[in-house]
């Protein structure tokens, strides 16, 4: 069947034949970075405008409806605004660090690109410990969020970034824990071992009470890890008018903002991957026929599917709930959120040893 | 039990917030329901709810006769001076005086829709309008005074 490892045998073996190795991976190495720019953008573009039709549709509003066929060229537009603002620094700013924040957040959200298989076969670095990566990288994303309060010279700024630095170190626990229910269950770090093991059905299905419950804070804990709504406290608009980019203007918010997104369409591929089985088609155990059929789906469409459906659910998280305090974010996080997901991973482990799953 | 009201916390918030997912998932798929009106485009067939406060009008009928007695309760309760009321004597046919409007000037610059004068007015002389193209060029054009010229208390009214 066609396939994207077809296209990347190809261009391999035709550059293998013209250059030497060394340059062989220069080049294929700037054709990954410009197929991950070019994908950035594109989400960019699609997410932007998902997230302002899902909000309005909600709050039955109609959204933009002006700008193209149904307003979907509104987010074009507004890149192209974007793009031509001037990108200021306050005086009294530490301009190095200031200038420094949006490239490490997106250099953080490049990076977590990595190891993320697309299709079968389509993954731009399959290394062992892909699950660790993932979660230690995406950490540093709260240095570029400190950073930025910090420098700004602004305490709204600041104040959102210290309540950000302490939503995204309390957050990680249960997120690293309730990835670890599914780790456990399949006794590899590697993303495509995990979505190997799920060939004979998803995790949530195979893995029933104790991954469901894993999913669930996991969902919760990337929707807080991400700083969206109801978790925004670091951006909170209607407290502290922007957060830790209030400072930024022109394409260095822009920067932010796609950062943002990033981070979410990545936290919501990793969910799809570990619970949902990834690009992996909808199996049931030992039904040839039904897995046929399923089969002819092509394997890029489930996983877009699959993340794009994760990405609704925090979207429609976004635009249910209010907002929480930063006392009550704390308090569902260390007395709910870690002690549930400890039980669940004893739980996991007893299910995994004694063979409980499917 | 401590264990009992934790578990039981849980599961009433997992409740509670898949009753608000619900109704917002309910709003996602009905798209009939959406309340923004097109408004440039849809001006001739606008319907606006039978609530929307636009501006203070003191309704007239046929003769030009208004139900305004002058008692100047709506300037009383108006929040922000809004509403001046300017009274004058009448003098009836029997020969007594009888206080009457001159002027009701209404400022709808600092006027907040808050609807207090209307329900302040013990007879029903005014009410919310429903126009809202409210832009002028000049700030004393929305200085307007509500009864029209010439015009009288209407019979009956006290």
């Amino acid at each position: 069947m066609w396939s994207f490892s077809h296209i990347a045998d190809f261009i391999h073996e035709w550059l293998s034949s013209t250059f030497n190795p060394t340059w062989t991976l220069i080049i294929e190495m700037v054709i990954a970075g410009v197929c991950v720019i070019g994908l950035f953008a594109a989400l960019g573009l699609v997410l932007v405008i998902m997230e302002r039709k899902v909000s309005a549709w909600i709050q039955i509003r109609l959204g933009p409806n002006r700008v193209g066929p149904k307003g979907m060229l509104q987010s074009l537009a507004d890149t192209l605004k974007l793009l031509v603002k001037e990108g200021m620094t306050p005086s009294g700013a530490d301009k190095f660090l200031f200038n420094l924040a949006p490239f490490i957040a997106m250099i953080v959200a490049m990076l977590l690109f990595a190891p993320i298989a697309f299709a079968k076969d389509f993954q731009l670095w399959d290394l062992n410990i892909g699950v660790l990566y993932v979660s230690a990288v995406s950490s540093i994303m709260v240095i570029s969020i400190l950073m930025a309060g910090w420098s700004s010279n602004n305490k709204y700024s600041l104040m959102g970034a210290m309540r950000s630095g302490a939503q995204i170190v309390s957050y990680e626990l249960s997120a690293g824990l309730s990835i670890l229910a599914v780790v456990v269950l399949t006794g590899s770090l590697s993303i495509s071992d995990i979505v190997m093991s799920q060939a004979d059905g998803w995790w949530i299905f195979k893995g029933h009470i104790p991954v469901i419950i894993a999913f669930i804070i996991f969902l919760i804990a990337v929707t807080a890890e991400t700083n969206r709504a109801p978790f925004d406290l670091a951006e909170a608009e209607s407290e502290l008018t922007a957060g830790f980019h209030t400072e930024y203007s022109g394409m260095k918010f822009a920067l932010f903002f796609l950062a943002e997104y990033m981070n979410v369409f990545i936290v919501c591929a990793i969910g799809a991957t570990l619970f949902l089985g990834g690009w992996m088609p909808f199996h049931i155990g030992n039904w040839e026929g039904f897995n046929h059929v399923m089969d002819w789906i092509p394997s890029s469409v489930w996983f877009f599917g699959k993340t794009f459906f994760l990405i609704f659910v925090i979207m429609w998280f976004r635009w249910t709930f209010p907002r929480l305090r930063i006392d009550q974010l704390l308090n569902l996080e260390w007395k709910y959120l870690l002690p549930i997901s400890m039980f669940n991973i004893l739980l996991a482990t007893l299910m995994a040893i004694m063979g409980w799953h499917f | 039990m401590f264990i009992v009201k934790y578990i039981k916390d849980i599961l009433g918030a997992v409740k509670s917030l898949a009753i608000g997912m619900k109704r917002t998932l309910y709003y996602f798929t009905h798209h009939k329901e959406i309340i923004t009106q097109q408004y440039p485009d849809n001006k001739d067939t606008l319907v606006l709810p039978e609530r929307f406060k636009g501006e203070v009008v003191m309704p007239h009928n046929e003769v030009n006769e208004h139900r305004c007695t002058g008692c100047t309760a709506c300037e009383l309760a108006c929040p922000n001076g809004t509403i001046k009321v300017v009274t004058k004597f009448d003098i009836t046919p029997d020969g007594k005086k009888k206080k009457a409007i001159d002027k009701l000037v209404y400022h709808l610059e600092l006027c907040t829709m808050c609807n207090l004068c209307i329900e302040a007015c013990p007879s029903d002389a005014i009410k919310m309008a429903q126009t809202f193209e409210h832009s002028v060029y000049d700030r004393s054009q929305l200085t307007k005074i509500l009864n029209n010229p010439g015009s009288k208390i209407m019979e009956g009214v006290e």
